[in-house]
């Protein structure tokens, strides 16, 4: 999966999950830059992802992702690991 | 909204929770709104946000309280200016088998761990007679999932010191003291952590990262467990299932194949399936549950196949048949109208897709549940808690009867051209006295359920109303109604509030069972002349319309009251005590107890 194909992917997740289709995701997107991303929204949107891209996190991964890139480098190394 | 409704996308409900809520909300439902207090050992944010969307979607708007994280204990135990302020409805406390303060271990004694044992009951006792005294409102208790790895193996269920069986003697201690208390429901995460798979449901990921006790993916069907219990403590449960009946009861289409060859019976696979959803079906009798027959088929085929030798169910088990071509969600109406309930308070079940689709289409409000494959049926409408089970009254136990016996009453009815007469023939008797405890359970019951000849829709819990009958500054009374064909149980209920020489009828409620008798009627004349044994100069009655309410607009007009306000279609209405004649003419009424005697 491509980059890009990700972030598409993700973006049309997050719009869903905070009912507002005019987030628009970069690298460099994080909680405080969108309204009502507290922890419990964190909870969501991992499982969220879980689902869609079809992979697991680990707890220090979850922890460690501090913005929307770093999720989407994560989600990439576990999909291109799988195959 | 057909994706709350069992089976649901867990997943699917989790990330569009935004979208439903607001879905659910733009509805033109008439919600109920109650305060929900969740008291939580772990955490609960998510857990009560799905829990909001299935509320929603039975009709009760709730309102919530969150405890801090693992504060279940000190949020029951100690005084709590919020929560008391906050007035809880209901309390949920949201546990788990990672709250319990200390297991077993291998080097304890017997007596050791019955004292280990005892303590941890202590504690929740504690919190559940705290809450009880301090809120009277019903609790809904988590019982304990088993744990998540077995120290001892397989000895783990059975030795003293192992936490698989420590947690089963503490779950038999939550259902003793449930046994006990009437307002006590445990939300058995047991079975539903089992049936959604244990070893999933306890992901400890979910603890170590968030602090949930359970898997984030399994939260909705929690929620829905939990709905459940709630909307069927507010008298929100289904009453009865229409059947369809080829390929539904029995494998096969009767009318072409013939009663011999239907399938049905232990003999063969096919035939075993249909038997034991039969059995399934017969076993709602016993609670209550009525069951009516929708199938397109000739009469005579359809009485064929439930009279086949292997049939669990009898055309007498049926309230109703209605075996012809009409389409589905015209005999659907019919069944509810003979029935004198709400088309929204039975459950259509069909094998085929597109007569649920037309009974959902026509019918707004009835479920028609995707059922799936034969063997899947007793699973899909088992976890769908249509019936949950929460006060069971001795009324629950005869309900098929008490309908067939209005089918007798019809059939007497046809053989009289005036109505006094019949009512005369019926031979009624009435008890009508003051609330009694035995009948609390009843009251809540009908508080809850009554829409349609109901005043004010005021709802209650049975604890309301076991604080009512004791306050001198109300009049309370219900009525039962016997007649030639049987008895009805308990089917009316009034409060009356005093204030100085004033009584305010703060509800009147009658049941749909027996209008048109006149026992209305009956319950004024009594609740006149208890108004004037008070010294009341007057009784002002009040309508609040509601969707539903419409055929009892003009009840107090009739019983002799005045309008004398009427505010958007809400009306106040007065009578002077003096000036009431009796109006009761046919129902023998008993009101004998200590505070009156005989009449």
């Amino acid at each position: 999966m491509k980059r890009e194909e990700v972030f598409e992917k993700l973006t049309v997740i997050f719009q869903n999950n905070f009912d507002d289709e005019n987030i628009r995701l970069t690298d460099e997107t994080s909680s405080s830059d969108i309204e009502g991303w507290d922890s419990l929204e964190q909870v969501n949107l991992i499982v969220t992802i879980e689902d869609e891209f079809g992979v697991k996190f680990r707890i220090d991964e979850v922890n460690a992702m501090r913005n929307v890139g770093e999720m989407v480098d994560f989600i990439l190394s576990k999909t291109t690991a799988k195959k | 909204m057909r994706e709350l409704e069992y089976p649901f996308d867990a997943g699917w409900i989790l990330s569009n929770r935004r979208k439903i809520k607001k879905r659910l909300l733009s509805s033109d439902a008439n919600f109920i709104e109650k305060k929900i207090a969740v008291l939580g050992g772990s955490s609960t944010a998510n857990i009560v946000w799905i829990l909001e969307l299935f509320l929603l979607q039975q009709g009760i708007r709730p309102v919530f309280y969150e405890s801090e994280f693992d504060k279940y204990y000190e949020d029951a135990v100690f005084s709590n200016e919020m929560l008391k302020q906050f007035k809880p409805d209901i309390i949920y406390i949201h546990t788990s088998n990672r709250n319990v303060t200390a297991y077993p271990k291998m080097a304890d004694s017997k007596e050791a761990i019955d004292v280990l044992l005892d303590a941890e009951m202590q504690r929740f006792e504690t919190i559940w007679n705290c809450l009880a005294e301090k809120y009277a409102c019903p609790i809904i208790q988590n019982n304990f999932e088993m744990p998540h790895y077995r120290l001892l193996g397989n000895k783990d269920a059975s030795d003293i010191h192992g936490a698989g069986h420590f947690l089963m003697r503490l779950n038999a201690g939550f259902y003793a003291y449930a046994q006990s208390h009437e307002n006590f429901f445990i939300c058995d995460i047991n079975y539903i952590s089992a049936d959604y798979g244990l070893k999933e449901w306890a992901d400890p990921f979910y603890w170590h990262m968030y602090k949930y006790a359970l898997n984030v993916n399994a939260i909705p069907y929690l929620a829905f467990n939990v709905s459940n219990i709630i909307k069927s403590i507010f008298g929100k449960n289904r009453k009865g299932f229409v059947l369809d009946l080829d390929n539904t009861l029995w494998g096969g289409v009767i009318g072409d194949d013939g009663a011999e060859n239907i399938k049905l019976g232990l003999e063969e696979p096919e035939g075993s399936v249909y038997f034991e959803f039969q059995k399934y079906i017969k076993a709602h009798k016993q609670l209550g549950i009525l069951l009516a027959v929708a199938s397109k088929n000739e009469e005579e085929n359809a009485l064929a196949g439930l009279n086949h030798p292997d049939s669990a169910l009898k055309p007498d088990d049926m309230v109703c048949i209605r075996a012809n071509w009409d389409t589905k969600d015209k005999n659907f109406k019919d069944i509810a109208k003979e029935l004198n309930v709400l088309p929204e308070s039975l459950v259509f079940v069909d094998d085929n897709p597109a007569e649920r689709h037309i009974v959902r289409e026509q019918l707004p409000g009835v479920v028609a549940p995707e059922i799936g494959e034969a063997h899947q049926y007793i699973q899909v409408l088992d976890r769908s808690g249509f019936f949950e089970v929460t006060y069971f009254s001795q009324d629950d136990l005869k309900r098929s009867e008490m309908y067939r016996e209005n089918a007798g009453r019809l059939k007497l009815q046809a053989g009289f051209t005036d109505y006094g007469d019949y009512l005369k023939s019926l031979e009624m008797r009435a008890v009508i006295r003051p609330f009694e405890s035995v009948y609390m359970a009843r009251i809540a019951q009908l508080t809850n359920k009554s829409n349609q000849f109901n005043l004010t829709t005021k709802r209650y819990t049975q604890s309301e109303i076991e604080r009512a009958a004791e306050n001198e500054s109300f009049i309370t009374l219900y009525g039962k109604l016997a007649d030639r064909f049987g008895d009805n149980g308990v089917v009316a209920v009034c409060i009356g509030k005093i204030e100085g020489t004033v009584c305010h009828i703060v509800l009147w409620l009658m049941s749909c069972r027996v209008l048109k008798r006149d026992m209305e009627y009956a319950m004024m004349d009594v609740f006149v002349r208890r108004c004037r044994d008070r010294g009341m100069d007057e009784i002002r009655g009040y309508y609040y319309p509601t969707s539903k309410n419409g055929m009892v607009k003009e009840f107090y007009g009739a019983m002799g009251f005045a309008q004398i306000a009427d505010e958007h279609g809400d009306t106040v209405w007065s009578l002077s005590v003096n000036s009431y004649i009796d109006k009761n003419k046919y129902i023998k009424a008993e009101e004998n107890d200590e505070t009156r005697g005989s009449v």
